[in-house]
């Protein structure tokens, strides 16, 4: 059975040149700290991915942190902002919508005694910019947002929520989660006056286990961890050289093999969703359509469960998720989706297409027409 | 290592009792493969000798878990001698304990034969132990009431044993001694605890799981696997797993039954597609983990409704047992934290909001006349698959 993989927000396959890279650095077993030739091999390696990296966000090298992964870097953004601007003030300013590696992190500072606002989201999960005005203080440090969302790709209006902020006060510190952005929209963190964004290498068919924090040259930082001195002083480990090559790999890829196939995505998405709309009753759940994230649609179907279709769909060899994946394996309902105001049947039927630059065109129509054919069959058994 | 054990009930059953008997050293023999172990059965004793240390760890856990064991006890030997009886109980007590402690000795004396009364034995004992122990006398001393150390010795025809401690089994009568049951198994908290509860009483059993793939996911069936290897600890071999595809079913009940008596009509299904597997398996009863009352499902109308059509007796070991001390159970047995993995059954995914808990059987066997109940069930039957699940090992060393 041929396999169509339509889940692409929770990960993506290895592009087979990042495989070969990382086998050949895989190969070169030296430490990047040790003196002599094989920890220079090495080093040379991540020093040659940060390059990458840093180029791909028109930013220097210096100012990539590499992660464990978009939860660890959005995590050393958030606390290693926070702790370090602590005596400047302890009220931050997030959204509802943030993924749980940003959410439970503000909850955790919130417990220890920093005062954490979220701002309003609109029915299609934009940032209620008036509102966020009234909420910053002298007593902000830290505004942080996710910049496409991971469950419905509501993209938020990044330079115009950084312009608020620091003509408010230059002062306060601006984090943005981009592990959804990276390839799939343009990111100029430096231009949009960012201080720090956080992306991952496995959304963009890089390695698991591997992300990086951009950090704005002179922005001050607390390291999560103790330890040696790499990275910078902010990230104490060996370096996870074959994963670091991964990703440098991946994005160059990207740029160079893949740069006009990301525009396919927002045809692949029209497509998807014209063939379904003709066949069956069917719902956005986010923005519309020309507004979202080019990779990723949010779909209801009337009395359908989305648990259900997902599996009638992977029965066809076609692999979605439901809502959002990291939250698959609790009986909740979407933090995002309740945020946007959604009723329960909305909410229990969403079900998440995500597309990637390795899909086909004839795939996204064979699919969207399998979808059809599953909604309408389960439709026969619950009304 | 030598463990002494003993099993309780079997004692006491006649002329049965060498079959009794004999299944349980069976069933010991069978749980300990693998292990450096062997069975000395005399004098309607039975021990297990270990003869790796490493093993002793893992026997006394499997031995903990066949069905006729009251308790066991790792025991010393000594000859009918009081020397040698007070030498060993020496060696017992300086390798397992170090002073300050208080002890007691409680001598049994079965061999009425032997010089000394059990009194007179205590009293010897203590005095050679509080004078042999160590230099300093001040840090062992006797308490009858409140011993930190009870030192047990029993006095046989051939041997006397010295141990210290017992380790409870799961008590009950050896599993097979009482037949083969085929029990209904859910992913639910319930139905491992009825299977476990039968497998007590001597039923030697195998699982039924029915799975509706895409309602509900492969991820549930891995928990039905999980629970099932969970009970195969108590088996002293192997359980069986079947898994009977149930979408087709269930697709025809939600198309052809009105949604009240959906429930209703499914579990009929289930009891007949059990009863003609559990002829194909030559089990002699079904077991279910109803409780009475506990859901719609649960009423005397509906299991009667359910089990009617089927001519195999039905076992419902739960049936009066409340939700807390069902779950007390599962946390003993070790099932628990399986059962609540949140991952749907097939009952749950088409849940109606309102099931009938009196149905009419007038009016669901009118019902069923929508649906070829035969075709449905040999097709069923047709394309099950089954899992073995053997017991396996806890303690494992670097």
């Amino acid at each position: 059975m041929e396999e169509i993989y339509l889940d692409n927000c929770s990960t993506t396959p290895l592009f087979t040149e990042v495989m070969e890279a990382m086998y050949k650095a895989q190969l070169q077993y030296g430490n990047p700290s040790s003196l002599h030739f094989k920890g220079i091999q090495a080093e040379k390696y991540v020093e040659e991915a940060r390059k990458i990296i840093a180029g791909a966000l028109k930013a220097s090298p210096e100012e990539i942190i590499f992660t464990s992964g978009g939860t660890e870097a959005n995590n050393l953004a958030i606390k290693g902002l926070a702790y370090r601007h602590y005596r400047k003030g302890s009220h931050l300013i997030t959204t509802p919508v943030e993924h749980p590696s940003a959410l439970n992190t503000f909850q955790q500072l919130q417990q220890e005694g920093f005062s954490v606002s979220y701002m309003r989201i609109d029915q299609d999960g934009y940032i209620d910019l008036d509102y966020l005005k009234t909420m910053l203080s002298n007593n902000t440090t830290l505004v942080s947002f996710i910049h496409v969302n991971n469950e419905t790709g509501t993209i938020q209006n990044i330079k115009n929520i950084c312009r608020m902020v620091k003509d408010f006060n230059p002062n306060i510190l601006v984090h943005a989660d981009g592990v959804q952005a990276l390839g799939k929209i343009p990111l100029r963190p430096g231009q949009y006056n960012l201080d720090a964004l956080t992306i991952s290498a496995h959304k963009i068919h890089g390695p698991k286990g591997t992300g990086a924090l951009w950090i704005k040259n002179g922005v001050l930082l607390q390291p999560l961890f103790q330890g040696g001195n790499q990275e910078n002083n902010l990230r104490p480990g060996t370096e996870n050289v074959a994963g670091i090559t991964g990703f440098g790999k991946a994005v160059s890829e990207y740029i160079n093999s893949y740069a006009g196939k990301v525009a396919n995505l927002h045809r692949f998405k029209h497509l998807f969703f014209q063939e379904l709309k003709e066949k069956v009753e069917v719902y956005i759940n986010g923005p519309e359509l020309k507004q979202g994230a080019p990779h990723i649609i949010n779909l209801s179907f009337p009395g359908i469960k989305s648990e259900v279709l997902i599996r009638s769909l992977e029965e066809q060899g076609i692999y979605s998720s439901p809502g959002s994946a990291c939250h698959s394996r609790n009986n909740q309902p979407s933090h995002v989706l309740v945020s946007l105001g959604l009723n329960k049947e909305r909410i229990d039927g969403a079900v998440r297409f995500s597309f990637s630059v390795l899909n086909t065109e004839e795939e996204i129509e064979y699919s969207a027409k399998q979808v059809a054919h599953c909604v309408k069959d389960l439709q026969k058994l619950v009304f | 290592m030598l463990y002494l054990i003993r099993y309780g009930e079997i004692a006491l059953k006649g002329k049965n009792r060498k079959f009794f008997v004999d299944t349980l050293t069976r069933n010991i023999k069978e749980s300990l493969q693998g292990l450096e172990a062997r069975i000395i059965s005399e004098h309607s004793r039975i021990f297990v000798e270990v003869n790796k240390e490493e093993h002793d760890e893992e026997v006394k856990h499997r031995l903990q878990r066949v069905f006729g064991i009251v308790s066991l006890s790792p025991v010393s030997t000594a000859d009918l001698s009081v020397e040698d009886i007070q030498e060993r109980a020496l060696e017992l007590l300086q390798s397992s304990h170090t002073p300050p402690f208080t002890f007691k000795v409680e001598t049994r004396r079965a061999n009425k034969s032997f010089s000394y009364t059990s009194p007179e034995m205590n009293k010897m004992l203590g005095a050679y132990l509080l004078k042999n122990m160590l230099n300093n006398m001040e840090d062992i001393s006797v308490d009858v009431h409140n011993p930190d150390v009870e030192l047990f010795v029993e006095i046989r025809g051939q041997e006397a044993y010295l141990f210290l401690e017992s380790y409870p089994g799961p008590g009950g009568l050896p599993l097979g001694v009482s037949g083969k049951g085929l029990l209904l198994l859910s992913g639910g908290i319930d139905s491992p605890v009825a299977g476990w509860l039968c497998m007590k009483r001597g039923l030697q059993i195998e699982a039924v799981h029915f799975h509706s793939y895409p309602f509900t996911s492969e991820r549930s069936k891995e928990k039905v696997k999980e629970l099932a290897q969970k009970l195969a600890e108590y088996s002293s071999s192997s359980i069986n797993l079947h898994v009977i595809p149930f979408t087709e079913i269930q697709k025809e009940i939600q198309l052809h039954c009105p949604k009240e008596l959906s429930i209703t009509v499914m579990r009929r299904m289930m009891f007949r597609l059990g009863r003609d597997l559990a002829q194909i398996l030559r089990a002699q009863v079904l077991i279910t983990g109803e409780s009475l009352g506990q859901v719609a499902s649960q009423t005397i109308e509906n299991m009667h409704a359910a089990s009617i059509g089927v001519d195999l007796p039905v076992f419902r070991p739960l049936l009066g047992m409340d939700k807390q001390e069902i779950i007390n159970k599962s946390q003993t047995i070790n099932t628990y934290d399986t059962s609540i993995k949140p991952y749907e059954d097939c009952c749950t995914v088409f849940l109606p909001e309102h099931p009938v808990t009196r149905p009419k059987l007038s009016r669901v066997n009118e019902i069923e006349q929508n649906l070829d109940v035969d075709a449905l069930i040999e097709k069923c039957l047709h394309n099950y698959e089954t899992f073995p699940f053997k017991l396996t090992r806890q303690h494992t060393y670097i």
